[in-house]
C-alpha cells in the first residue's frame, strides 16, 4: 500500500471510532453539566459537577437507582447463567451427537429470536398477576430467557463444532478415563465458547427495555433500562436531564469494560452465531 | 450482468446406518441427544409458544382488566376493530418507514465500516474493533437518551452546531413534528445497530475467495467492477443474512420511539400501539389482537426472505 492510501484508510478508520464513540463522549458531558450548564447548549460543561452522580448514587434518585442496578445485575446474571447451562448440553448435542432433530432444535431457537417481544408481553402480564409472578425476579428472569437461550444455543453450537471431538479418544487411548478426558481435554477447549456466549447473552438480557417496564411496578425487580425510561425529575418543572444521563452513563461502564476486555472473542461469537451457525 | 461465484462444492452426506435399521447404539445417541437439548428445547417452547398460543386466545375476547366481569367473546371482533382503525395502519406505515430506511442506511453505511475495518492497518485493528462494538453493547435506551439530549431544544447541541444546515435554526423544535421526530429517531437506531451489520459483512468479506480477486485484477477490471461483480455477489449470503436479521429487528422498534417521543405526533410503532393497549390502557383483548398481528406480520417478512430472496442460513454458514 502506498503511503497515501495508509493516510485515506487511517482517515477512515478515525472517523468510524468518532461515529462510535460520539453519542457517548455527548451522554458522559451532560452526566457532568451543571443544571445552569445544561441549556448553554455547548457540547462541553463550562464546569465540572459530580452533583449528578451524587444525587443518583447517594442523593434524592438513588433510592430509584441502587435498587435497579442491584436487579438489573442480579435478574440478567441468573438469566444469562441458566440459558448458558441449557445452551451448553444442548450445543454439545447438536455439535457432537447425530440425531433427528437437530435442525428443529436450530430452527427453533431461529423463530425464538426473531419473535417479538411485545407479542410475549401481553400475556404474561395477564398471567404473571394472576399466578404472583408480577413485579419478581422471576417474573423477568423468565422471560429473558427467551431473549438470551435462542442466541445461546445458536452461538455455542458454532464453537462447539469447531472443537476437535478427536482429541477426547486420542486422551482415552493414552489412559484417561472418560472424565479425565472429558475433563482436562474437552473443558478447556469448550471454556472459551461458553464465556464468550455468556457475554453476548449477558449483553442482551441487560439491554432489555419492554420486559422491564412491562413487567414490573415497584423497585423491586425494576431493572434499569426501565428505571432510565420512568424517571422524571425531583419536582413535575425541573427535567432531570443530568442524573439520566450520569445514571446513562453507570449503567454503560460495565459493558464498555467487557468489550474492552473481550473485544476479539464477541466479534468471533457474534459472527459465528450469525453466519456460521 | 455477469457474476463470478466458484462452482459449488459437491458435498458428501454424511455415512449413517441405512434407514429402518436403527441400531441400538444409535437409538442410545438419539435418547441422550434428547435428554441434552430436551429441557433448552422445551424452555424456549413455554417462553414463547404458550404465550403467543395465551395471546391468540385472549385476543377473542373483548376484555379490560379493569372490569373482568363483562368479559365476553367476541370471536376475531377485535381483528375487525383493529384492521379497521387508521391508527394501526397509521403505526403500520411507521414502523415500515423507521424499518426500510434504517436497514438501506445501514447496510450502504455498514459496508462503509467493513472496507475500512478490513483495509486499516494491522496496529489499528484492535481499537476499531473496540469502537465498533461499543454502540452494539450500548443499552438502546441510554443511545436514545443520548440523541434525544442532542437534539433537545433547550439543552442539545445541534441546534447551536448546525444552524448553518437548510431547516436547522436555534429554535428547532425536532421533537415536535412527526418527521423531524422520526429522523431523530432513525439517526439514533442507525447508530445503534450498524456495527452488527458490518461486523457480518465483514465476516462475509472474508469468505470472499482472494483467487477471484485476482483473476479479476489480471483481466483489468477496474476496482468499481470487482466490487460489483466479484466482491457483492460472492457475499450475496452474508448481505441476505444481515437484512433478515435487521429488518426482523427494526419491525419491533420500541424502546428509542418510548424514549424520544412517547409515540407523539404519529410517531407510534406497532409494537408501541400493542403496548399501549395493553399495558397503559389494560385492554387485554385488543392489546392481544394486535400482538397477534404484530407476531404474524414478523412471519410473513421472514417467509418472504426466505422463499422469496432465498435466504439460505446453511449456505450463509459456509456449509
Amino acid at each position: 500500500m502506498t503511503t497515501r492510501k495508509k493516510v485515506l484508510w487511517g482517515v477512515g478508520g478515525a472517523l468510524i471510532v468518532v461515529y462510535c464513540l460520539f453519542p457517548i463522549a455527548w451522554i458522559v458531558s451532560v452526566s457532568f453539566k451543571a443544571p445552569s450548564d445544561l441549556a448553554n447548549r455547548s457540547f462541553l460543561p463550562t464546569a465540572l459537577t459530580w452533583e449528578n452522580y451524587r444525587l443518583i448514587l447517594t442523593g434524592g434518585a438513588s433510592d430509584l437507582f441502587l435498587p435497579a442496578l442491584r436487579n438489573s445485575f442480579a435478574i440478567c446474571l441468573i438469566a444469562t447463567a441458566i440459558s448458558c447451562l441449557l445452551a451448553m448440553f444442548a450445543a454439545y448435542a447438536i455439535a457432537r451427537l447425530d440425531f433427528p432433530g437437530k435442525k428443529l432444535i436450530l430452527s427453533t431457537a431461529l423463530v425464538v429470536a426473531i419473535f417479538p417481544v411485545i407479542s410475549i408481553v401481553t400475556p404474561l402480564f395477564n398471567l404473571w398477576r394472576q399466578i404472583g409472578l408480577y413485579d419478581t425476579w422471576p417474573g423477568l428472569i423468565i422471560p429473558y430467557l427467551s431473549l438470551t437461550l435462542p442466541i445461546s444455543i445458536w452461538t455455542m453450537s458454532a464453537f462447539f463444532r469447531e472443537i476437535p471431538w478427536e482429541l477426547e479418544q486420542a486422551a482415552q487411548v493414552d489412559g484417561a478415563t472418560t472424565w479425565q478426558a472429558f475433563r482436562r481435554v474437552i473443558v478447556p477447549l469448550a471454556a472459551p465458547g461458553v464465556f464468550t456466549t455468556a457475554i453476548i447473552a449477558f449483553f442482551i438480557a441487560w439491554n432489555d427495555f419492554i420486559y422491564g417496564i412491562s413487567l414490573t411496578s415497584t423497585e423491586a425487580a425494576r431493572p434499569v433500562p426501565a428505571a432510565l425510561g420512568l424517571f422524571t425529575g425531583a419536582s413535575q418543572f425541573e427535567e432531570p436531564t443530568g442524573a439520566i444521563s450520569a445514571a446513562a452513563v453507570i449503567v454503560t461502564i460495565p459493558v464498555v469494560v467487557l468489550v474492552l476486555l473481550f473485544q476479539r472473542r464477541i466479534v468471533a461469537g457474534l459472527t459465528n452465531g450469525a453466519v456460521k451457525g | 450482468m455477469s457474476t463470478t461465484t466458484l462452482p459449488p462444492t459437491k458435498k458428501t452426506a454424511p455415512v449413517s446406518a441405512p434407514k429402518g435399521t436403527t441400531s441400538d447404539r444409535a437409538r442410545s445417541e438419539r435418547k441422550l441427544a434428547w435428554l441434552l437439548a430436551g429441557p433448552a428445547f422445551l424452555v424456549m417452547l413455554l417462553v414463547t409458544a404458550y404465550p403467543i398460543l395465551q395471546a391468540t386466545y385472549e385476543s377473542l375476547f373483548d376484555y379490560r382488566l379493569t372490569d373482568p366481569d363483562n368479559r365476553s367473546f367476541v370471536g376475531l371482533g377485535n381483528y375487525g376493530v383493529i384492521l379497521s382503525d387508521p391508527l394501526w395502519w397509521q403505526s403500520i406505515g411507521i414502523t415500515a418507514f423507521i424499518t426500510a430506511v434504517t436497514v438501506l442506511v445501514e447496510l450502504v453505511l455498514g459496508f462503509a465500516l467493513a472496507l475500512v475495518m478490513v483495509k486499516a492497518l494491522r496496529a489499528l485493528r484492535p481499537i476499531l474493533r473496540a469502537a465498533i462494538l461499543i454502540p452494539y453493547a450500548v443499552i438502546t435506551v441510554v443511545s436514545a437518551f443520548a440523541w434525544q439530549f442532542a437534539f433537545d431544544i433547550n439543552s442539545g447541541f445541534v441546534n447551536s452546531w448546525f444552524t448553518w444546515l437548510p431547516g436547522v435554526a436555534a429554535d428547532t423544535d425536532w421533537f415536535g413534528d412527526r418527521w423531524t421526530s422520526l429522523l431523530v429517531i432513525c439517526l439514533a437506531e442507525i447508530w445503534k445497530t450498524t456495527p452488527f451489520i458490518s461486523l457480518l459483512l465483514l465476516a462475509g468479506l472474508a469468505q470472499v475467495p482472494e483467487v477471484l480477486q485476482e483473476a479479476a485484477k489480471v483481466d483489468g477490471a477496474t476496482r468499481w467492477q470487482r466490487m460489483w461483480r466479484v466482491t457483492i455477489p460472492n457475499m450475496k449470503a452474508a448481505i441476505m443474512v444481515a437484512l433478515l436479521f435487521r429488518t426482523l429487528d427494526a419491525f419491533r422498534v420500541f424502546d428509542t420511539i418510548f424514549i424520544m417521543t412517547n409515540g407523539a405526533n404519529g410517531t407510534e410503532s406497532v409494537s408501541f400501539l400493542a403496548y399501549r393497549q395493553t399495558i397503559a390502557r389494560l385492554e387485554i383483548g385488543l392489546g392481544s389482537a394486535v400482538s397477534v398481528l404484530l407476531f404474524l406480520a414478523v412471519v410473513l417478512i421472514a417467509f418472504v426472505f426466505i422463499k422469496g430472496f432465498k435466504v439460505d442460513l446453511a449456505q450463509a454458514r459456509g456449509e
